[in-house]
């Protein structure tokens, strides 16, 4: 009897923990919701309104298609198309190339791989702003400064992590089943494609969210490549928004970012299992 | 296969890779050395100036300050984000109903792209009417001018990275989960209780994923950019979190001194290298692996 009293009490003070770090963690997020349906006279109330009794959703619109007159195009459905454009190709460039890469890495034989898998994992301890002036300097000679290319194509040439975690995983694919493969006549292509594809499936998905991640809240790329307002992407467009109107509208400011964080945390919540086991095994086979 | 077919099968298929590495990691970083040593920019043709930028690092009281501001990010915000991160850990980690749902809730932050992050966060800790200082002052509460007084703003920056600790934590917890149950079984047997479980299981057991988190954590943070640069325009308040890499990049893009950033560019990259290999040596007596 005790010892159940004891066990109920260790539930009810954790859950009691976990409660109140959850608020403080869903805090700011809820404010964000609240602010971007609120009339702007209502966000800076005192006490805080959490539920604005008119809710304003005309808001999303207005933040959208701020400006558009003057622009001649509704910016912030151009960013999304923009965003959209960059990271679509981002992601098919990278799960092909990845896949590639990691497959020679980790089922193909021949000298200077365990070199070049070596070098490749150090290049990871690179800082990103070492690269940062020469290439630019590269991509100015490409002629693509201003243009999508240094946002996209990279990702057509594999990446360090994506690289490791693919590799890693497709180690542990048994080496018989390429065998049989091959002894039935495959040709190496082959293989790799009707075998291993197929079984690495959740891996390439863990490459593939990661890459949209990473392609959509990329600020430093679109900072320094993109040139004209119509070429921006969300995280550009969302700073330049921010940028021309320090501290006024806050309920479009809100409106605008929530539109920006939306497609991610939908993203996220459709695919979680897979991507909360892609992270964990990130550093547990480090 | 032939040994010398299947060479040619494997270099075929690493060639993406072996084409990326060359054009867009060794030959920049190749050049970028070259352009250290040299005064450049996008309209002037790189000259030798040996080790002028280097030498000019030393006077410059801009790089010293945003070195220090670096440094002293970095100090503050890896140890703090990795105890919440362990700690947040060790609570999902327990057998409670509702779990996915709280883990979920811990992680989504970290899912909230850095401009928007900086946004709300302005939103949040606006001095008159933020969120955050509504609920300070209605607690009694200093209510401090967290975004335009300098001895706040980096603070800010430090809460933040303790919101958006997720992707450590989910790696402190699939580590915690790898911890055989036989061994909590034993320590219960000799009379420990939760810290001494805690202490002397736990730690030990998750000290090599503590370490991968803290020198990731280390990289990243010396890099910061984009939330300062949304943030606090100019390193705003006082230069206060002006960071190395928001300097290169100015250095870079608004003086057009080339040179002078890729020279800053490799002293990042030595000062990342010293703090990892630091955190290896520090680590070296305390991190358990399993044979």
């Amino acid at each position: 009897m005790t010892k159940r009293v004891r066990e109920n009490l260790r539930q009810a003070a954790t859950h009691t923990v976990l409660l109140l770090l959850s608020v403080l963690f869903l805090a700011p997020l809820l404010w964000m919701v609240s602010t971007a349906i609120k009339p702007l006279d209502q966000t800076m109330a005192s006490p805080p309104v959490w539920v604005p009794d008119r809710p304003q959703w005309e808001n999303f619109w207005k933040a959208l298609s701020y400006n558009a007159e003057d622009l001649g195009y509704i910016p912030f459905l151009v960013y999304g198309r923009n965003t959209l454009y960059v990271t679509v190709l981002a992601v098919i460039g990278s799960v092909v190339s990845n896949a590639l890469v990691a497959y020679s890495f980790a089922r193909l034989r021949w000298k200077g791989r365990d070199l070049l898998f070596g070098v490749t994992l150090a290049t990871m301890m690179v800082p990103g702003p070492v690269l940062m002036v020469p290439t630019y300097v590269l991509f100015r000679e490409f002629g693509w400064i201003g243009t999508f290319r240094p946002l996209w194509v990279p990702a057509f040439f594999g990446g360090a992590f994506n690289i490791f975690l693919l590799r890693q995983f497709l180690k542990t694919i048994p080496m018989e089943l390429s065998e049989a493969a091959r002894i039935d006549g495959a040709s190496e292509w082959q293989t790799f494609l009707r075998v291993i594809v197929p079984l690495a499936r959740p891996a390439l998905t863990v490459v593939a969210l990661f890459t949209f991640m990473w392609a959509w809240n990329d600020f430093m790329g679109p900072l320094l490549y993109l040139t004209d307002q119509s070429t921006f992407t969300l995280s550009m467009g969302l700073q330049f928004f921010q940028s021309q109107h320090t501290g006024t509208p806050w309920n479009l400011l809100m409106a605008a970012s929530l539109i920006v964080v939306l497609p991610v945390i939908l993203v996220f919540l459709f695919a979680q299992r897979v991507f909360i086991q892609g992270i964990a095994t990130t550093g547990i086979k480090g | 296969m032939s040994p010398r077919r299947e060479q040619w099968v494997g270099l075929l298929f690493a060639m993406p890779w072996i084409l990326g590495f060359l054009v867009f990691l060794a030959y920049p970083l190749i050049s970028s050395f070259y352009y250290s040593f040299t005064s450049f920019s996008v309209l002037r043709r790189p000259i030798w100036i040996g080790l002028e930028n280097y030498r000019e690092m030393l006077g410059d009281e801009v790089f010293h300050l945003s070195l220090k501001n670096t440094l002293a990010f970095t100090a503050g915000s890896v140890p703090l984000a990795t105890v919440a991160a362990i700690l947040v850990a060790l609570l999902l980690n327990t057998r409670v109903r509702g779990m996915a749902l709280y883990r979920t809730v811990f992680y989504i932050p970290s899912l909230v792209p850095m401009v928007a992050l900086g946004v709300l966060w302005l939103w949040v800790f606006n001095g008159q009417y933020g969120l955050l200082n509504e609920v300070l002052r209605r607690l009694g509460l200093p209510d401090p001018a967290w975004l335009s007084d300098p001895a706040w703003a980096k603070w800010t920056l430090v809460i933040i990275s303790i919101w958006g600790t997720g992707n450590a934590m989910i790696i402190y917890l699939a580590g915690l989960q790898d911890v055989p149950q036989s061994l909590y079984e034993a320590a219960e047997m000799d009379g420990a209780r939760w810290w001494g479980k805690t202490r002397h299981v736990t730690l030990p057991m998750i000290s090599p994923v503590i370490l991968f988190n803290v020198v990731m954590g280390i990289i990243g943070t010396l890099q910061t950019f984009a939330l300062p640069y949304v943030m606090f325009p100019g390193g705003q308040p006082a230069r206060s979190t002006y960071f190395f890499s928001m300097y290169l990049y100015d250095n870079a893009f608004l003086y057009q001194r080339m040179g002078y950033a890729s020279a800053m560019g490799w002293v990042m990259f030595l000062i990342t290298l010293a703090l990892t290999l630091l955190a290896l040596r520090v680590s070296a007596k305390h991190v358990h692996y399993e044979g």
